[in-house]
């Protein structure tokens, strides 16, 4: 029992950091002078804000992919429908105010739609809106996780059938006959809640929203791996034939945490499209797919908070190299995969631990010398 | 405790063309423990993979308790019908520790939400940690299974099938690779989990089978041979020549 | 004599009325010989006169004299390179000159003859050079410069080569001008090529349709259908459909019938057309796909490992042979040009393997046994060769020339055409098939490569060096990539992104046939192409796609391992 109560201490002191962490970045955008060393600009706290988004959609690839040892290479769809849940959403409460004027977006008007089309009249409220964001997501896992595991779709094969999955929605996303703008996506949104998106008050609002969904999916993820059914899904990691023999049906759990994956991928895709103000087919098809899962591979599968350090750093990187090297990021994102895979195949995490018991041990010995 | 607990009847299973087994037909009363050999390729691991729910036959019936059809159902729900298979080579989940790859197996339900949601009683701790003295592992409750040596695997295991609390335990050539002592440890172990449910066994090493077995049932070429005591199967012509005849282990 | 009988009466007028007045010009000889003739080149020269008639009338007869040496008279005088050259002594010739180029200090043109575009010579036994200020431009009047087109058809139908000739008919009879009959009648009393036949049947057909006499408009709607003429349906339609007022072009019965019979027939021919074609790029497709999956079929089937870098390893083939083109363009004289592509896939094959090799031996053996990292590994070797490939070559797509021998196709009958190039992948394909079944299922290193998948250690202890039949194995799924990126190269734009077009295919197909199986992954490869085609003009291209996942997914719902799954007593659980 006593495993459980530091599981708990655990848990609170990861809570803490997380939401020191965000909070700490918030009160350097609000409280400095602009002048000052520790002041972060609007642009740098919106962009952490997306960090965090994608440290959500982390989570949930980590749950799947670090615990349970299924590789998706199709996050980037749930990521999608949750984003597309939110931005058409966002869309309709431009109303009138488009460019064209027009009370359909103004892409639609552009495509010469006449009327809306049935499956984005709901997306008018804003309390089906925040349902669409975990239930649409959810459904489609559902769907198509109980068509797969079912018939004991696994490994490798799993994985190349969510990354053709992926280019399908993606080809789908980019038809302009989905009534879902096209290749250009849905964008130029105004605000939410009447709440204009271009002034800081909001970005900041949508910030800490963003920060208590990512302290909030930690606590989840959480508790499943610290509950039964978190070692069930190890289990399955290790030997998914022994566990039916031991009479737990995998596909079942396998559905449960590809579903709860599926929902996490979701909600970030909701937080981020408001704070960057743009979704596009090209942000959620193969590609963005598979590069989610490097952040996971670099941070630590099997660690959560490696997975959610590994979404927030690779970003940065991508951010730093993209606009001060733009030739040499996919070279670092290549090495990046083929470095992770060879030496660290635990991640980051575990390299930091390494270091960590180096410093202990030494701590240790230390008082041996004195004594 | 009586009547028939597994009845299979007229089962085929074939791989690519492979007929693994031919018209098989073999029965096995409550509470006995009985003990399968037979040479290389007679199908002895297939016919447990048979009734556990790993293969699936072309043709034939396997039922449980004289009323069940097992050949409808999917591994887990034959697991939690009450048929626990301890594998050839030992699977035990490598990343968990001892006592967690016992609390997984307990015999208790097994849904998703279940899993999330209900503690371990100090009833079902007890029952643990019982299971892990008589297995002999107590001591190594809180090691990462993926460390243990190769018979405290095959333990382990056993343990595992123990906790399920399963009607009939499928057993699968358990002492091999094992060192004489640690066999005749497995032998005990076996001769006691039998008092309380049926057992297959599988075994080549038929000293250990003479530890053992009451009844023993020849496999040869995907079929039943013979079924009789060790030493009616020892004297036996027919089951000398094909087997017996090749060089005892 | 052919000439003379190609000239009109009046031409033989107007030429009798230049020879008046250029009598210095005539050359007895060529008179002699060949009457109508040298009046040709008078007919040339008059287009270089100030009296607008004067040029008028020899322009319409050039054209109707069905001379294919005026074809470049005629495209000259369109591009305006053609010129009148006064000599010093006051003779004039009209010349063509096409390439302004300096000699010396002064600029002019090596110049042609106008008749037949031979190169003049000088009196020193060079290409005669004149300058530029010695000439003058022959520029066309609006009027006949809208002309000039339809006239080059006419001529174009006694072009030497097929191709022009068959479009040059397709032209004239679309055109509808009755002038145009007789030209098409004696085009195809000479005519041998069968396809031009039926070009010039069609036009022919197409310009009695609105002859006078109804008989003739009957039989000419009964011929079109009869050869399945579809180019001509749109006219055909023209002539039955009634207007706004309700009445048709067409007022006769009979001709009406006989129009909608035709249209009927070569609907029903079109049908027959479409399925053909349907089933050729169904074929087509499978090929391809095939070509793409059987080198992963390999890498994935018989090692385990999933190569995500198995495009750009296409990707480098068809750089490859972008490359060895460059050399043949820069290096070797172009006649032999075209022999490039097929030098260009040994070496493709080669460049892959080596690569697919050094891979091999620096990262994937690593990782043997474990398959999800061998994808994220190669995966990001692919976006290091693709943005390898993208600095050194550019973003761009390069520029790939099919060979000329490729160009083209067989045509079965009207409407039904496949090109060599597809025809070429079919036969690529289906040859690296065989050689990988040969190979793998039939020599000594494939009976090392099988023995070393199915059990490694058993096969080490046998003193197979299984490191170097890895190796092997890896750099032969490579080298496949390779060589099939070369053959993309016939279909297909050659630029960084190449790969990635192609992966997800492949890998569905490898999956769907069944890992491990070549059996499989051919079955799959022409299951999923062929339907891809048959949904493809009902679905569209995209929405075909989506629904292939679907089956796909279903299909693994019966058959989880595929078309031809690898059974038996598993090891492992």
């Amino acid at each position: 029992m006593c495993k459980n109560k530091t599981g708990i201490g655990d848990t609170l002191k990861w809570v803490i950091f997380l939401s020191a962490f965000w909070i700490i970045l918030l009160l350097m955008n609000t409280v400095p002078p602009k002048d000052s060393f520790f002041h972060l600009t609007d642009f740098n706290l919106n962009t952490a804000g997306k960090y965090m988004a994608y440290a959500i959609l982390a989570l949930g690839i980590d749950l799947l992919w670090g615990y349970t040892g299924i590789l998706s290479l199709g996050q980037g769809i749930f990521f999608g429908l949750g984003a597309y849940c939110m931005g058409m959403y966002l869309m309709l409460s431009i109303g009138g105010e488009g460019a064209y004027q027009s009370d359909l977006p103004d892409f639609m008007v552009w495509n010469q739609v006449q009327e809306l089309p049935f499956f984005w009249k709901p997306f008018e409220s804003f309390a089906f809106s925040m349902l669409g964001i975990v239930l649409v997501p959810a459904l489609c896992a559902f769907v198509f996780g109980f068509l797969t595991f079912r018939s004991r779709i696994k490994g490798v094969y799993f994985s190349i059938i969510t990354q053709a999955l992926a280019l399908t929605v993606w080809l789908l996303f980019n038809q302009n006959s989905m009534n879902l703008g096209g290749t250009n996506g849905l964008t130029d949104f105004k605000s939410i809640l009447n709440f204009p998106l271009s002034d800081i008050s909001t970005q900041r609002m949508l910030f800490v929203v963003t920060g208590i969904c990512l302290v909030l999916a930690f606590i989840l993820c959480r508790y499943i791996t610290q509950s039964r059914l978190g070692k069930v899904l190890i289990a399955i990691r290790d030997n998914e034939g022994r566990i039916r023999f031991s009479g737990y049906s995998a596909s079942q759990y396998k559905l449960f945490v590809f579903v709860i994956s599926a929902v996490l991928a979701g909600i970030a895709g909701a937080l981020y499209v408001p704070q960057v103000g743009i979704i596009t087919p090209g942000q959620i098809g193969v590609l963005p797919s598979i590069e989610m899962i490097v952040w996971v591979a670099v941070g630590g599968r099997g660690t959560l908070i490696g997975a959610i350090l590994g979404a927030i750093g690779v970003n940065w990187a991508r951010s730093f190299l993209t606009s001060n090297y733009p030739d040499l990021w996919l070279y670092f994102l290549g090495a990046l995969f083929v470095g992770v895979v060879l030496y660290f195949p635990k991640g980051m995490w575990e390299v930091s631990g390494r270091i960590k018991n180096l410093f202990s041990r030494r701590a240790k010995k230390q008082p041996v010398i004195v004594n | 405790m009586n009547g028939t607990i597994i009845y299979v009847e007229g089962v085929a299973v074939s791989f690519d063309g492979f007929k693994a087994l031919h018209d098989l037909n073999f029965m096995m009363e409550a509470g006995e423990l009985r003990v399968v050999i037979g040479p290389n390729g007679a199908g002895k691991t297939t016919l447990l993979d048979v009734i556990c729910g790993k293969v699936k036959p072309i043709t034939g019936r396997v039922v449980f308790k004289e009323y069940t059809d097992l050949l409808p159902l999917r591994e887990s729900a034959i697991a939690n019908l009450g048929i626990g298979r301890k594998f050839q080579a030992p699977t035990v989940y490598t990343s968990l520790n001892v006592f967690e790859n016992l609390e997984l197996s307990l015999n208790r339900k097994k849904g998703v939400f279940n899993a999330l949601f209900k503690k371990l009683t100090p009833a079902q701790r007890d029952r643990i940690l019982h299971t892990l003295e008589i297995i002999g592992l107590i001591q190594k409750k809180d090691e990462i299974a993926g460390l243990l040596s190769h018979g405290e695997k095959q333990w382990l295991e056993i343990g595992m099938v123990m906790v399920q609390e399963p009607k009939v335990m499928l057993v699968d050539e358990p002492v091999a690779g094992m060192t004489d002592h640690e066999t005749e440890k497995t032998g005990e172990l076996l001769k006691k989990i039998s008092t309380e449910r049926s057992v297959l066994v599988i075994e080549h090493d038929m000293a250990f089978v003479r530890q053992i077995a009451k009844k023993v049932t020849v496999l040869h070429e995907g079929t039943v041979l013979f079924e009789g005591t060790v030493d009616e199967v020892q004297n036996h012509a027919k089951v000398r020549e094909v087997y017996l005849g090749r060089g005892e282990h | 004599m052919i000439q003379a009988s190609r000239v009109g009466l009046h031409l033989v007028l107007s030429a009798l009325f230049a020879a008046l007045f250029f009598p210095n010009q005539v050359r007895a000889q060529a008179f002699a010989q060949m009457p109508l003739a040298t009046p040709l080149d008078q007919l040339i020269l008059m287009l270089a006169d100030e009296d607008r008639d004067v040029v008028e009338k020899a322009f319409f007869d050039l054209g109707k004299s069905g001379d294919e040496n005026l074809l470049p008279t005629l495209e000259a005088l369109r591009e305006g390179s053609l010129y009148l050259w006064t000599k010093p002594k006051g003779e004039r010739r009209v010349v063509i000159g096409r390439e302004l180029i300096v000699r010396g200090a002064v600029e002019g043109y090596e110049v042609l003859e106008a008749y037949g575009a031979a190169p003049m010579i000088g009196p020193d036994g060079a290409p005669l050079f004149l300058p530029e200020a010695a000439l003058e431009s022959i520029r066309l009047s609006r009027r006949l410069r809208i002309k000039i087109g339809p006239l080059l058809d006419r001529l174009r139908l006694f072009s030497p080569e097929a191709e022009v000739r068959e479009s040059a008919a397709t032209k004239v009879g679309l055109s509808g001008d009755p002038d145009a009959l007789p030209l098409l009648s004696k085009a195809l009393a000479k005519e041998k090529d069968r396809w031009v036949r039926f070009a010039l049947t069609e036009a022919i057909g197409l310009i009695r349709l609105s002859d006078e006499d109804p008989a003739v408009r009957k039989a000419a709607a009964e011929t079109l259908g009869k050869i399945h003429a579809m180019d001509s349906v749109p006219t055909l339609e023209a002539r039955i459909e009634a207007d706004d007022t309700g009445v048709s072009p067409e007022t006769d019965v009979a001709v009406k019938a006989a129009v909608s019979e035709a249209i009927q027939k070569i609907k029903a021919w079109e049908v027959w057309t479409r399925t053909v074609e349907t089933i050729f790029s169904g074929i087509s497709l499978s090929s391809i796909l095939l070509l793409v999956a059987l080198g992963l079929a390999i890498t994935f089937g018989l090692m385990g490992v999933i190569n995500m870098a198995h495009g750009e390893l296409m990707m480098l083939g068809a750089y490859t042979t972008y490359m060895i083109q460059e050399f043949f363009v820069a290096y070797l004289p172009s006649d032999i040009r075209d022999v490039y592509f097929i030098l260009a896939i040994p070496f493709a094959f080669a460049v892959a393997a080596l690569f697919g090799y050094l891979l091999e031996k620096s990262i994937i053996k690593r990782l043997y046994g474990r398959p999800l990292e061998t994808l994220l590994a190669t995966w990001g070797i692919s976006l290091i060769l693709q943005q390898g490939v993208r600095q050194i070559f550019g973003a761009a797509n390069v520029d790939v020339a099919s060979p000329a021998w490729l160009s083209g196709g067989v045509r079965l009958a009207a409407g039904i055409q496949l090109p060599y190039n597809r025809i070429f992948i079919i036969f690529l394909s289906l040859s690296a098939v065989f050689s990988v079944y040969m190979l793998v299922l039939r020599s000594s290193i494939g009976l090392k490569i099988r023995a070393v998948t199915q059990n490694r250690r058993m096969s080490a202890c046998m003193g197979i060096t299984t490191e170097r039949v890895d190796a092997l194995t890896f750099a032969l799924g490579a080298g496949l990539a390779g060589m099939a990126g070369a053959g993309l190269t016939l279909i297909g734009n050659v630029g960084p992104d190449l790969g990635q077009n192609y992966i997800v295919d492949s890998f569905l197909v490898v999956v769907t046939g069944g890992v491990g199986k070549l059996a499989g992954t051919v079955g799959a490869a022409f299951g999923i192409g062929g339907l891809n085609k048959l949904m493809e003009p009902g679905f569209g291209a995209i929405y075909a796609k989506v629904f292939i996942l679907l089956i796909v997914i279903l299909f693994l719902q019966k058959r989880p391992s595929g078309l031809f799954p690898a059974k038996g007593r598993s090891i492992d659980l």
